[in-house]
């Protein structure tokens, strides 16, 4: 399989690892990615809480850019990808924005590449494919899957099923790590909260943290970089908010992965964790 | 020629303050075929109506055009006159003076007067095209098919049989009962719903003029209005009741145990088993699905254990054929299936998760716990029970829009239940709105705040597993704020649909549902127990979320309309239906699909093919004519020639 | 006949169960409403062949309206819709020969709707009035018998 791929600004800063690991890991899986050349930024929450045309109009050119190179969009950033998701099917159901649109790009465009996050991506290569590439049985972890907003709400960009998503428990599942049931896995991190209202994202944080350490997990898995940034950044600072002492790792499902592929750890970007993921790294085989 | 007789009513200043009825008259009498025309201040009145009649026998008239008021209102009247004058009724023309010219043109008298003539004319070159039209009659079969045996079908059958009419209800489970039987208490009054139903049960039973098919299902309907051909389907029960005593045996040496349905799974059952203790008939049924005997050919327990030998593995299905003249549905609901649409409600992953009927059984003091409150996971008593109202009902996205009428209040009791048997639990309600709209109901609901039970409103986002608690996360909006509660039991009060196979039998018995898959009522005011097809009525929920209350009337108020019609020797049919000209018909049958009644039937007569009309069954909307290509489908009343002879004297 | 003189005509099919109970309503409610509406009683939408309403045209109505019960709520289950499939054929017919969609119009107006059946009436009048004398159909006319 081949797709274009999109980091989106994240994948170049702060989420480094995520970019490292998805390329890492999709070359080991056969899925070949070719960068989208001159991409540019989905606009975030930035340009849809400014102006509804540029929400749309950012995203719509990188739909553009890929339509040229005749290629399905991979977008691993769960934000990149909503945006993306979003700016689709507002096209498809207004053609007067489409006609704006293509008059602020200077071009016409169909607007027919479909737009993959990494869980469908994943997902869609099967569990075979997925199991024959496993030389490290993640047996005696114990990981909460954490989805957040914006992979599976609003239910028409839903990547998965809005309240009950299972596509990252399914990718896992032959890695034998053992995924848990719990009721964290859709509650919001914050997002950009936490520098607006600090105590309400810290809030948010610490509630799903609470959560997944509920259920004893040993570390969260994850598939966006703002919930990331969150959960694993703003960790320490939520244990001195609230007096808790929370240690709960943050993995990207492609990190996780590809520690159970056999991937070197460097590689992947596990250097950069600000809680230390090796104590449940070393639940494996316990 | 007709001889046409134009009558101009003034109805006092109404018609005769606006327009000139003697100018009017006067002009009338120049059109066309047009023997006799005059005015007079009430054409309805005694004298107003001698004066047609006479007027018919003085100048031999045999088309009569009434320029008054709306037809809508004295068509009947004016068509009894021309009876009694000894001309057939059909033969009347109503043109409407009064609703559509005087009383809305009375500030434009001479346009009025000009528009007042280009009606009678209308009126006039319609009537010169009527012919005679006669009523068909139709016998009738004096016997009623109740279909379903909830309390609905129960209270039909017993009134109908109560009126000396032959009843045959048709019931899909073993039992008699529906799902009345199965809720422990009934509010707001709090009596036990089985002591006041099961009595209703026997009284069926034992009722000479009810013939009972439990376990049965209606296959196939034939015939229409007054003569119905039905054929039901005897699901096999491997136990010959005509031998089974009913003693019990069986079902306790029965070695399988399976979930019982009825109590949601809260229990098990045997696979020979008796639904529950007060069964109508007492007799058991084996479950196919699950008897050793019947699914590997081992076993035979229940045969070796039966001291009457009513155990027969071989039964097959039977069918029965019953004639009926008219039939009541009776089929009641089901729970909206929460768990296929409520993700954030656990998808019905969580035990401790349930319905309201389920807590209707676990409450039950014949129910899987002999009546005490406990959680399905590990039996404890719960200490805090959160209600969540409105699951699948006033839910476009997830349920249903419509309100399920009866969930608020049985939340209510279920809340006062808690508080009555587990008075330190903490109970919880999360609502919308609440609607008590019945006889005592506003007065139990502030009973049961009273108790001290938390009104919450506001919706419930999410309930999840923490532990051995449930945390339901909701919103209080009264207070503007989110709410969470660690609960140790959840109860859904999950809205009504129709019962399941609800669409099937609508196509079978040619009745219509509505957007939420209800059975239509004829008119959702005044014809709430009829459907648009003749001779079929409806009662209980299977015409829409109903309480018992509620359930019974409308059942007692089907019983009597089949009841009136049944105790008729035979009924007049209108004669405003279509008819084909079988010379014209080419048998395409366009006509038969877009007929909403099944009214018309294919005829073949010399190898061609030809549509026919069933008189009894159409109701004349006329959609068929239109269909017609070759033109062979008419209306009677209201023909392809009378209609556009009214276009060409409108225009003129 | 002058120009000053002419009178838009137009003819209404109205279904007996809601419109035409909708025109009695607005006689009994006195909604004015001006004379130029013609009304002709069929017991539902669907009873009316569009040949009536080119029927019409050709014999010199300036408008022809076609009303019956909400969609929904036909008292014959589903006749008006067939009516409105059937008659939105019509109009797209009628549109591409030429003819001022205004001229043509279907309604679903409720036996409670008598405001709405002035309403309608009024408002058709006045558009019928702006276009002027039905002439269209009467060339055609003129063709074919002539």
């Amino acid at each position: 399989m081949k797709l274009a791929y999109y980091p989106g600004c994240s994948l170049k800063g702060t989420a480094r690892e995520y970019d490292l690991s998805t390329r890492l890991v999709a070359r080991h899986l056969g899925l070949e990615l070719v960068e989208i050349p001159d991409w540019n930024c989905c606009g975030a929450t930035a340009a849809h809480s400014t102006s509804h045309f540029l929400a749309v109009a950012l995203p719509a050119r990188v739909l553009a850019l890929a339509e040229d190179m005749g290629l399905d969009i991979l977008s691993p950033c769960a934000a990149c990808y909503q945006r993306l998701r979003a700016a689709q099917e507002e096209l498809k159901r207004d053609p007067e924005l489409k006609r704006q649109v293509e008059g602020a790009l200077g071009r016409t465009f169909e607007g027919r590449v479909r737009v993959f996050s990494l869980l469908e991506a994943l997902a869609q290569l099967g569990e075979e494919a997925l199991a024959a590439q496993v030389v490290r049985p993640l047996k005696g972890m114990q990981v909460a899957c954490y989805y957040g907003c914006l992979l599976v709400r609003p239910p028409l960009t839903s990547c998965d099923d809005p309240e009950q998503p299972q596509l990252m428990e399914k990718i896992l599942a032959p890695t034998k790590v053992d995924t848990l049931d719990w009721g964290g896995k859709n509650e919001c991190c914050g997002a950009s909260l936490i520098f607006g209202a600090r105590e309400v994202a810290l809030n948010l944080i610490k509630n799903i943290l609470h959560a997944a350490a509920q259920v004893r997990a040993h570390a969260l898995v994850t598939a966006c970089p703002l919930c990331h940034a969150n959960l694993d950044l703003r960790q320490k600072e939520v244990n001195r908010f609230f007096g808790t002492n929370f240690a709960i790792p943050v993995f990207y499902l492609s990190q996780l992965l590809g520690i159970a592929m056999g991937l070197n750890p460097r590689d992947l970007g596990l250097g950069s964790h600000f809680v230390d993921p090796q104590r449940a790294l070393r639940m494996v085989g316990s | 020629m007709p001889r046409v007789g134009v009558f101009v009513c003034w109805c006092g200043s109404n018609i005769g303050g606006v327009l000139d009825c003697p100018a009017l008259a006067r002009a009338a009498a120049t059109f066309p075929g047009v023997v006799y025309a005059t005015d007079y201040q009430y054409m309805c009145s005694d004298p107003g109506q001698k004066l047609i009649a006479e007027a018919i026998k003085e100048h031999r008239l045999d088309r009569v055009v009434v320029a008054a008021c709306s037809p809508r209102l004295h068509e009947d009247t004016f068509r009894e006159v021309l009876a009694r004058a000894g001309l057939n009724p059909y033969l009347l023309e109503m043109t409407n003076l009064r609703e559509h010219c005087s009383w809305v043109h009375a500030g434009e008298k001479e346009l009025a007067q000009a528009k007042a003539l280009s009606l009678i004319r209308r009126a006039v070159a319609k009537a010169l095209r009527l012919t005679p039209l006669h009523p068909g009659r139709v016998k009738i079969t004096r016997r009623c098919l109740v279909i379903g045996g909830g309390i609905a079908g129960i209270q039909a059958a017993l009134d109908v049989a109560d009126a000396g009419i032959e009843v045959v209800l048709v019931e899909r489970e073993p039992s008699l009962g529906g799902k009345m039987v199965l809720l422990d208490k009934t509010f707001p009054t709090l009596d036990c719903s089985a002591c006041i139903s099961t009595p209703k049960m026997a009284a069926v039973a034992k009722h000479p003029l009810i013939r009972l098919y439990t376990y049965a299902e209606v296959e196939k309907v034939e015939g229409s209005l007054g003569n119905y051909r039905v054929t039901i389907r005897q699901k096999a029960r491997y136990v010959d009741h005509t031998k089974c005593t009913g003693c019990g045996t069986c079902w306790e040496k029965c070695p399988v145990k399976v979930p019982d349905e009825l109590n949601f799974r809260l229990s098990t059952r045997p696979a020979i088993y008796l639904p529950f203790p007060q069964a109508v008939p007492s007799k058991p049924v084996i479950d196919a699905r699950h008897c050793r005997q019947l699914t590997k050919g081992k076993c035979g327990v229940c045969q070796k254990v039966c001291p009457a030998g009513a155990i027969d593995y071989t039964q097959q299905d039977s069918l029965h054929e019953e004639e009926v003249g008219a039939i009541i549905v009776a089929t009641g609901f089901d729970l909206f299936p929460w768990e296929k649409a409520y993700g954030e409600y656990g998808y019905g992953r969580y035990p401790d998760v349930i319905t309201g009927l389920a807590f209707e059984r676990l409450v039950n003091a014949s129910g899987p716990t002999g009546g005490r409150i406990v959680r399905p996971s590990d039996g404890r008593e719960p200490r805090t029970v959160v209600f969540v109202h409105c699951v699948g009902s006033r839910d476009e996205l997830k349920g249903r829009e419509y309100c399920s009428r009866i969930c608020c209040m049985y939340t209510a009791k279920h809340a006062h239940q808690v508080k009555e048997r587990l008075p330190e639990a903490k109970v919880y309600v999360f609502y919308i709105d609440i609607r008590t709209f019945g006889k005592g109901y506003e007065e139990f609901y502030r009973r049961v705040q009273d108790e001290g039970v938390i009104y919450l409103r506001g919706r419930v986002s999410k309930i999840y597993q923490e532990g051995d608690k449930l945390i339901v996360k909701g919103a209080d909006t009264l207070l503007g704020e989110p709410v969470t509660i660690a609960a140790d039991l959840v109860v859904l009060a999950t809205g009504v649909v129709p019962a399941r196979g609800a669409e099937e039998l609508a196509r079978t018995l040619g009745i219509s549902t509505d957007k939420d898959g209800f059975f239509q009522e004829a008119h959702p005011k005044l014809r709430p127990v009829e459907t648009h097809t003749a001779g079929i009525f409806l009662a209980g929920a299977c015409q829409g979320p109903k309480d018992i209350p509620d359930t019974v009337s409308q059942a007692s108020a089907a019983a009597a309309k089949a009841v009136g019609l049944l105790l008729r020797e035979e009924i007049e049919v209108s004669p405003l239906v279509a008819w084909v000209n079988q010379a014209l018909c080419t048998g395409c049958l366009h006509c038969q699909v877009v007929c909403p009644y099944q009214a018309i039937e294919v005829v073949t007569e010399g190898g061609r093919r030809r549509a026919r009309v069933k008189e009894e069954l159409c109701q004349g909307c006329g959609s068929c004519t239109v269909a017609c290509r070759p033109g062979a489908m008419e209306l009677k009343g209201f023909s392809n020639e009378q209609i556009l002879a009214e276009v060409e004297a409108l225009c003129r | 006949m002058s120009v000053k003189e002419w009178e838009p005509k137009i003819v209404a099919f109205l279904c007996h169960w809601c419109s035409y109970a909708a025109a009695d309503l607005a006689g009994v409610s006195r909604f004015s409403y001006p004379p130029n509406v013609r009304i002709i009683r069929v017991p539902c939408s669907s009873r009316v062949n569009p040949q009536f309403v080119l029927r019409a045209f050709a014999e010199g109505a300036d408008g022809v309206l076609v009303a019956g019960c909400h969609l929904g709520d036909c008292h014959y289950v589903k006749g008006n819709y067939y009516a409105r499939r059937r008659l939105w054929v019509l109009q797209r017919l009628l549109e591409f020969v030429g003819m001022e969609p205004a001229r043509f119009q279907v309604h679903w107006i409720s036996g409670a709707e008598g405001a709405k059946f002035a309403e309608t009436i009024k408002e058709m009048v006045d558009k019928v009035r702006i276009l002027g004398p039905n002439r269209l159909f009467q060339e055609v006319k003129d063709i074919c018998v002539g």
